[in-house]
């Protein structure tokens, strides 16, 4: 059965695996960080728990319950960021942000920013599976909600975050 | 109504005598492609898709009839009011209410409902008092009480819905108590697809002298109303969900209610006379009508109705039963899927989910073959509580729609089930 392309990028076999098998799918008890996000438009869920020791990702997990790209961003998020600094994460997610922001035109500059920045030398790696959302404007909400909530969490903000 | 329509014997005449190609020819964006399909517009109870008679009226009133309403000598005004007030003669008709003034023009259900809580509600609702709803309602039919229940320290009751998504009428008798000022009430649920059973409900309230409204927003477009066969004291609709344009809805109220309600917006166009010691407010429908009315919605809206009645509503009404019945048949037969609101009596809406797979990943699948659903809580999240999922896919027709559509429905969640094979 062949597949509309835009979808195949959409659904990545990393994604679907991450969706089926989500990593870090728990509360962190000792978690010393904590928020929760909501996107109004789906009904997805997710709260984030971080145990923060100085500077440094200890461990992550979360749970909630969205759809196939929120889940598969939750789950390859807490992956890629535990053991990593708060420096780190702030920079890995602005580049997320932007690489699924970014016009699918403006491919061709992918990399050139974050260049140079001491801290923000951190690679997408895997969470390049995401690049698929940009055909799909309306879920690059999915793929960033756990982000951003990550970042209320960071931050000690004791809200829920709303992609609204 | 829906249930006479549904004899099986008329049934089948009347379904032979509509004819849906013809209808389909009169709907101009049925024709569109999407990502290079054809489009299949399974979202209706969102909006509906509107004739060409609708879009014509629209410009006609631009074109040649453009003028402010209720005020010009000039022969403009004079054409456009006529054609306003020709629509609310239409809307009364249709509904077949008794009086033109007890049709009020707002801009959609929801204003409707929110003009008869900060209205009627303020007036009538005090401290102790309860209002009564049901746990299928639309956010617009649950947040209006709440603000008023907060303003006039009254209570919000609510009478469950059961695994099938019906209305509990025993427990409704028992929450209709002297304390109950109002029961607001959806007719059809725009999440589960539940007609009400409104004359129980309605002769219930009645009884004890409790007035009753009723959210029509999900009715309209599917089988024909009668307000007064109802005994509906307030009724409410949104144009863009019955082929007219968006921002135009209609009150209905009986004559009696609105005349002791005290204004909702002031303005121009309400008033009989102003000076700053003294103002007087204009009759009905009025004084209910501050300020500049959305005066081409409302032709819109004349213009959806003169095709509702053109297309024999009831005949459409039993077309689509048998279209929803199909419907039925072939999703419960998708594997992993399950139905949410299997109510003994529904118009219009097929909502479910598929294990293990979010509805809002079925609904960028479907999309991508042109194929457009609703994903979400559909603004009932108590609903979605009761039935302990965080959203569904809604597939909700209209009598435009083909026995074909719901075979790519089908044909789309199996592809939806071959990408998360």
């Amino acid at each position: 059965m062949s597949f509309d392309p835009d979808l195949r990028d959409l659904y990545q076999n990393v994604i679907l695996d991450h969706h089926k098998k989500p990593r870090n799918f728990h509360k962190v008890a000792d978690a010393n960080r904590s928020a929760e996000g909501y996107n109004p438009l789906c009904g997805d869920k997710v709260s984030v728990y971080v145990k923060m020791e100085g500077d440094l990702i200890k461990d992550i997990g979360f749970v909630g319950s969205g759809c196939a790209i929120s889940t598969a961003a939750a789950s390859m998020m807490t992956e890629s960021l535990k053991g990593k600094t708060r420096a780190q994460a702030d920079a890995l997610f602005e580049q997320f942000h932007e690489f699924v922001t970014r016009a699918v035109e403006a491919e061709g500059e992918k990399g050139r920013r974050g260049e140079g920045e001491n801290e923000g030398d951190v690679r997408l790696g895997k969470l390049a599976a995401f690049g698929g959302v940009r055909e799909f404007p309306i879920r690059i909400k999915c793929a960033t909600l756990p982000w951003h909530t990550l970042q209320a969490a960071l931050k000690g903000k004791d809200t829920t975050v709303s992609t609204e | 109504m829906v249930q006479t329509l549904t004899n099986k014997r008329g049934a089948k005449s009347a379904a032979r005598s509509f004819d849906v190609e013809r209808v389909r020819a009169d709907f101009p964006i049925l024709k569109e492609k999407v990502h290079g399909k054809p489009l299949v517009y399974l979202d209706n109870a969102a909006t509906t898709q509107k004739p060409q008679t609708v879009i014509d009226a629209i410009l006609r009133y631009y074109t040649s009839e453009c003028a402010n309403v209720h005020r010009g000598v000039h022969v403009l005004s004079e054409r456009a009011t006529l054609d306003y007030e020709g629509a609310r003669n239409k809307v009364r008709r249709f509904l077949n209410a008794e009086l033109d003034r007890e049709i009020i023009f707002v801009r959609g259900a929801t204003e409707g409902i929110n003009l008869v809580a900060a209205s009627y509600g303020r007036k009538f609702v005090h401290a102790g008092d309860e209002i009564l709803i049901t746990a299928l309602e639309h956010h617009s039919n649950i947040v209006p009480w709440q603000l008023l229940c907060e303003s006039q320290a009254a209570h919000l009751r609510v009478v469950p819905i059961d695994d099938r998504g019906e209305v509990m009428l025993e427990e409704f008798d028992r929450l209709l108590g002297p304390r109950t000022r109002l029961v607001a009430v959806a007719h059809v649920s725009n999440s589960l697809g539940t007609v009400v059973p409104l004359s129980h409900i309605i002769s219930s309230a009645h009884q004890i002298g409790v007035p009753v409204l009723v959210d029509g927003a999900q009715a309209t477009a599917h089988f024909p109303i009668d307000v007064r066969a109802l005994d509906a004291d307030f009724y409410v609709l949104s144009g863009h969900k019955m082929f007219g344009p968006t921002g135009i809805g209609v009150l209905y109220g009986k004559a009696r209610l609105l005349e002791q309600m005290p204004p909702y917006q002031g303005g121009g166009d309400m008033i009989r006379t102003v000076s700053f010691e003294k103002t007087t407010y204009n009759d009905l429908p009025y004084r209910f009508e501050a300020g500049t009315p959305h005066v081409e919605g409302v032709i819109g809206l004349g213009a959806a109705v003169d095709y509702l009645m053109s297309v024999d509503l009831g005949a459409a009404a039993v077309y689509e039963q048998e279209l929803l019945r199909y419907g039925t048949e072939a999703l419960s037969k998708v594997p992993g899927l399950r139905l949410i609101g299997t109510a003994s009596e529904k118009a219009g809406v097929l909502s479910f989910i598929l294990d293990g797979i979010h509805p809002h990943d079925i609904g960028t699948i479907l999309d991508r073959e042109g194929i457009a659903i609703r994903a979400g809580h559909h603004c009932a999240m108590p609903v979605m509580q009761r039935f302990n999922v965080p959203a569904t896919a809604r597939a909700s027709l209209a009598l435009y729609n083909t026995h074909e559509d719901i075979d790519a429905l089908v044909r789309g969640l199996v592809r939806v089930r071959e990408v998360f094979a």
